[in-house]
């Protein structure tokens, strides 16, 4: 009886839809899911961010439903399947943690288009994107090196993942291209979203004597325990600079919008195909927030390197780069392939920490 | 307005049936209530939350996934409980469980044989029950209270296996992100029925939930569970050793906690992460609670809690509720439960007028 | 940076300090209420919310106690008026305040919070060495420590006190002696909710000034772990609270030297360490039955 109901109602639906001629189609559903709060100022309300502007552009075709802090295992596999079900066309699933669920249900659902950020498996109708932040955090090396006295950084990390240490190897060669000296203290929190964790991280290592922070994770205590003891500091997946007024010099900002509006509108127009993405500066995935708190010549200088990075003269991980242990790892002039810096597991020389193995 | 509470002499049958029922009532009411303020329709809502996970074959197949868990873990929990012994690590002994369980496929991914998956359930029961064992070793030995100690090892279990899948058991190929490879074949639980994802873990937590139902209920051991819970003397009286059921009662909830982990890891997410369990081990306590500690109605109280996580999920799609008000509305149900339970013991009258200063007393 | 360190470890051990005193009374009055977490967090989106509203970070104070304290009466009602079991009622109450806390809190997240300014004592904050450890800090410190000596007092040396343990006792003989033990076990869960909500308080208003869901992440669980690791005493729960604290911190430290030791395993620290100096306090059990209230946990009907 239910079902008949349902019948009825779409079949009439359709039959508006057709008789008057201007809306053919029903709305389009572009579902996401999180693993976090869409509210945690960090890596999931950057990816929501992008979801609005998505909404915003394309919202005349399409819906943007979500489900936020979904736990990475079964539940995920549960959410993700219900959101196919319940006629996605196409599903963002934005943690790594949601790789194999997203695998899973893909190949179950070979008509719904699946995106998922920050993974290596695919399939035809599973794509993988990712940003390049590493570019941003070589530029924030450079800015570290002019700014520091001392030539002594700290570095606020979350989990001993590739992305997190190719963030501090570049940060390091970044420093490293300003002040061949420069040292770099690491502390792992062993999280990601724990303000007070976070800000004790912090001032541990400020009373350790590094005199300027950046830090990977995401919420912004670590950017107000910084402008309480007065050191500059960098933000992390938003903008923080209500945090740091006088404290920020810039921060990496993950913008996703762009890349949201791009496949959005492939799906659209049926030119969607499953790529494997790996999108930098140049692209607009990433941003760098307002150069502020810096004299002009290191603000020029930031923004010489961002330039140089964007049009590709400059890629962060040119040899010769030696390895932490002072084995060599590039020649002169030489480029890792990709496959290389996403499984990266190693620190270069000048980082001063045992990576957890 | 003042409520008073008289003992019934004896448990009664009739509110046993109807508390629940009248819990369920009450919320409905209020979560309605709720959902308009918040300018949602309070049908559609409670439509999604209750009847909608219901309508589909594979979202029933997702409710015994998300319930076998929670029942597994409560059914342990409640003997230990009805014994007073102060289990809230289950948590722990779950992860651990998941660990031991998972030694075989993990350094042995070449191994397919029949046997590997039984032994894997097998060691995750003991690797769940040695865990346990630390919190009744010290509470017999050293007179250590187990609430504090068996929830600390709750997170020093998380943090080993944080340490586990980042390092030493990480798969080579898998571009150093924190997780091992996926299980071989054999590894993995199997599904019940080709209809959905429902697997194994479902029929062993309806199995341990009868044993212990009929344990608590027909054997000797079941006997002593409650004597020894009620009155260590009494115990003392009968010949029971309290020092033997924490033991018994602690290795039997750690067990069960860990033969969950590892169906879990094995079934549902077929290779180790850092992240396992939502919380399983907690919600557990609970489910056994709200099953009033009976086998049989944690069962009834593992599925319940289970679909408002599913109905959660659904609301939050179909009707955008966010997940802080499924929460909230969790929260609700769980006290009308609990606070509709009271009838079941007790009469409750309500003095309206003045108090007398001789009622005040107590 | 000794100083430093040491201000690191007062921040980080007030709030677990305070909020588990308020649960020691709750539970010497016989009542285990797991929902410090939940109280806690109510504690710390009332103390924001309000504090950003007013402008004035205590107003904001207040808040975070008559949040904890409300919340904590939905507590007491079930399981003192209704006799609910107290394990899972308190347990829900966490699940509600989580739930709770991140909608009152939502339109407040990303703002930049008011921080509650230390207050110099003059002349006892020039003190060298201890001057401006303990006596240039901010309200909710002052409070920690007035709360361990009020406490103290309360229960071993004023006749109310007595009464609150005499019920954590044993509630049917207090009650034949004529003691309200409803009615003080009512008072008891509610200053255990105002201690809960004055920790919260500290959460979102020193510790990190903003908020953020969760933001308490698990420090409630980690105060009632500390009154049994106090055995009830105040002043234990004091060495208690700054022992943890200053293990947690001492494990950032460390991976900041360099030690080059898991991390994992240096988190695991402060929880070991526990365990390990429960053991030793535990051993001897005469000592702890005497402190532990016989009647925890159990509920109470009066006859008539």
């Amino acid at each position: 009886m239910k079902k008949l109901i349902i019948a009825l109602a779409a079949s009439a639906a359709l039959l508006g839809g057709f008789s008057t001629g201007a809306q053919a189609q029903e709305k389009k559903k572009v579902c996401f899911i999180y693993v976090g709060s869409k509210t945690d100022g960090g890596w999931t309300q950057a990816h929501d961010i992008g979801r609005q502007e998505l909404q915003k552009t394309l919202g005349d075709k399409i819906e943007t439903p979500y489900l936020e802090n979904v736990p990475e295992g079964p539940d995920a596999e549960r959410a993700i399947e219900r959101m196919a079900r319940s006629g996605c066309a196409m599903i963002f699933t934005t943690s790594f943690g949601f790789m194999d669920a997203t695998v899973k249900v893909a190949a179950k659902f070979p008509d719904v288009k699946f995106e998922h950020a920050t993974g290596f498996k695919a399939a035809p109708n599973l794509a993988t994107y990712n940003s390049r932040f590493y570019e941003g955090r070589y530029i924030q090396g450079q800015i570290a090196a002019k700014m520091s006295k001392k030539g002594l950084a700290g570095y606020i990390a979350s989990f001993p993942i590739p992305e997190v240490v190719m963030g501090i190897n570049a940060f390091e060669l970044g420093a490293k291209s300003i002040n061949p000296n420069f040292k770099l203290k690491v502390v792992w929190a062993n999280t990601w979203f724990d303000p007070g964790k976070e800000a004790d991280a912090a001032k541990a290592l400020i009373d350790q004597g590094v005199d300027i922070l950046t830090q990977h994770t995401d919420t912004t205590a670590p950017m107000q325990v910084a402008a309480e003891r007065g050191i500059p500091a960098f933000g992390q997946a938003s903008d923080m600079i209500a945090a740091g007024p006088k404290t920020q010099l810039t921060a990496i900002v993950d913008t996703w919008g762009a890349y949201y509006i791009k496949r959005t509108q492939a799906l659209l127009d049926g030119t969607w195909k499953s790529e494997q993405i790996w999108d930098g500066l140049k692209d607009g995935i990433l941003t760098m927030a307002p150069y502020t708190n810096m004299p002009d010549d290191v603000k020029a200088m930031a923004e010489e390197t961002e330039a140089k990075i964007k049009s590709g003269e400059l890629h962060p991980f040119t040899g010769p780069i030696n390895k932490q242990d002072g084995s060599p790892w590039l020649k002169a002039g030489e480029k890792p392939e990709d496959g290389v810096l996403l499984g990266m597991n190693f620190y270069v020389e000048g980082v001063d920490d045992k990576l957890p193995q | 307005m003042r409520i008073e509470l008289q003992k019934r002499a004896r448990v009664s049958t009739l509110f046993s049936i109807v508390s629940p029922i009248l819990a369920l009532a009450l919320t409905l009411v209020f979560g309605g209530i709720m959902f308009w303020l918040l300018g949602k329709s309070p049908l559609g809502a409670l439509h999604s939350f209750f009847i909608e996970p219901l309508l589909e074959v594979w979202s029933l197949h997702e409710l015994a996934i998300k319930a076998a868990p929670l029942i597994l873990i409560g059914v342990g929990l409640a003997v230990c409980y009805r014994s007073n012994n102060w289990n809230i690590g289950a948590e722990g002994q779950f992860t651990i469980g998941a660990i031991t369980g998972s030694i075989l496929p993990v350094l042995n991914p070449d191994w397919h044989s029949p046997l590997i998956l039984p032994l894997m359930l097998v060691m995750g029961m003991l690797g769940g029950a040695l865990y346990a064992g630390i919190p009744a070793l010290l509470k017999t030995r050293f007179n250590t209270n187990e609430i504090l100690t068996s929830l600390m090892l709750v997170y020093i279990a998380q943090l080993f296996l944080d340490w586990l899948v980042r390092g030493p058991w990480r798969d080579p190929q898998g571009y150093n992100f924190p997780q091992t490879k996926s299980f071989q074949i054999e590894a993995v639980l199997p599904e019940i029925l080709a209809s959905g994802r429902a697997h194994w873990a479902f029929i062993f937590a309806i199995v341990a939930a009868i044993a212990l139902w009929f344990m608590m209920r027909f054997m000797l051991k079941g006997f002593e569970v409650s004597v020894l819970g009620q009155s260590e003397r009494a115990g003392r009286f009968a010949g029971f050793s309290a020092r033997k059921m924490v033991w018994f009662s602690m290795l039997l909830s750690g067990a069960l906690a860990g033969l969950a982990g590892i169906s879990e890891v094995s079934g549902s997410i077929g290779h180790v992460q850092p992240s396992i369990s939502p919380g399983y081990g907690f919600t557990a306590i609970i489910v056994a609670f709200l099953g009033r500690l009976n086998p049989l109605g944690i069962i009834a109280s593992g599925l319940v809690l289970a679909l408002t996580y599913l109905g959660g999920e659904a609301a939050q799609l179909s009707i955008g509720i966010s997940d802080k008000v499924s929460r909230v509305f969790q929260g609700l149900l769980l006290f009308f439960v609990l606070s509709c339970d009271t009838l079941i013991h007790y009469r409750i009258r309500l003095h309206f007028g003045r108090t007398r200063p001789a009622e005040v007393a107590g | 940076m000794f100083e430093a360190i040491l201000l690191t470890v007062i921040t980080a051990s007030t709030p677990l300090v305070i909020a588990a005193l308020g649960e020691l009374v709750t539970e010497r009055a016989g009542v285990l209420n797991l929902g410090v977490e939940g109280m806690m967090i109510m504690g710390a989106v009332c103390a924001f919310a309000t504090a950003q509203l007013t402008g004035s970070p205590y107003l904001g104070i207040l808040g975070g106690i008559l949040g904890g304290g409300l919340f904590s009466l939905l507590f007491g009602f079930l399981t003192l008026t209704l006799v609910a079991n107290q394990v899972a009622t308190g347990l829900a109450l966490t699940i509600l305040g989580l739930g709770l806390s991140g909608q009152i809190g939502e339109s407040f997240v990303g703002q930049s919070g008011i921080k509650l300014q230390p207050i110099a004592i003059p002349f006892l904050s020039q003190l060298p060495l201890v001057g401006r450890v303990l006596f240039a800090q901010d309200l909710t410190f002052y409070l920690s420590i007035a709360l361990v000596i009020g406490i103290s007092w309360f229960l071993f040396k004023s006749r109310a006190g007595l009464k609150v343990r005499a019920i954590g006792d044993n509630h049917g003989s207090a009650h034949a002696l004529g003691i309200h033990v409803i009615r003080t076990r009512y008072l008891a869960v509610l200053f255990g909710g105002a201690c809960a909500g004055l920790a919260g308080a500290q959460l979102s208003l020193v510790y990190t000034p903003q908020w953020v869901e969760n933001m308490s992440a698990g420090r409630g669980w980690i105060a009632l772990a500390l009154v049994v690791f106090a055995s009830w005493r105040p002043w234990r729960v004091l060495a208690g609270g700054y022992l943890f604290g200053a293990v947690t911190i001492g494990q950032l430290h460390a991976q900041a030297f360099g030690l080059g030791v898991p991390s994992q395993l240096l988190s695991a620290l402060p929880y070991a360490a526990t365990i390990v100096v429960l053991i030793i306090i535990s051993h001897n059990r005469r000592t702890t039955l005497i402190n532990t209230p016989a009647s925890l946990g159990k509920p109470f009907v009066p006859e008539r």
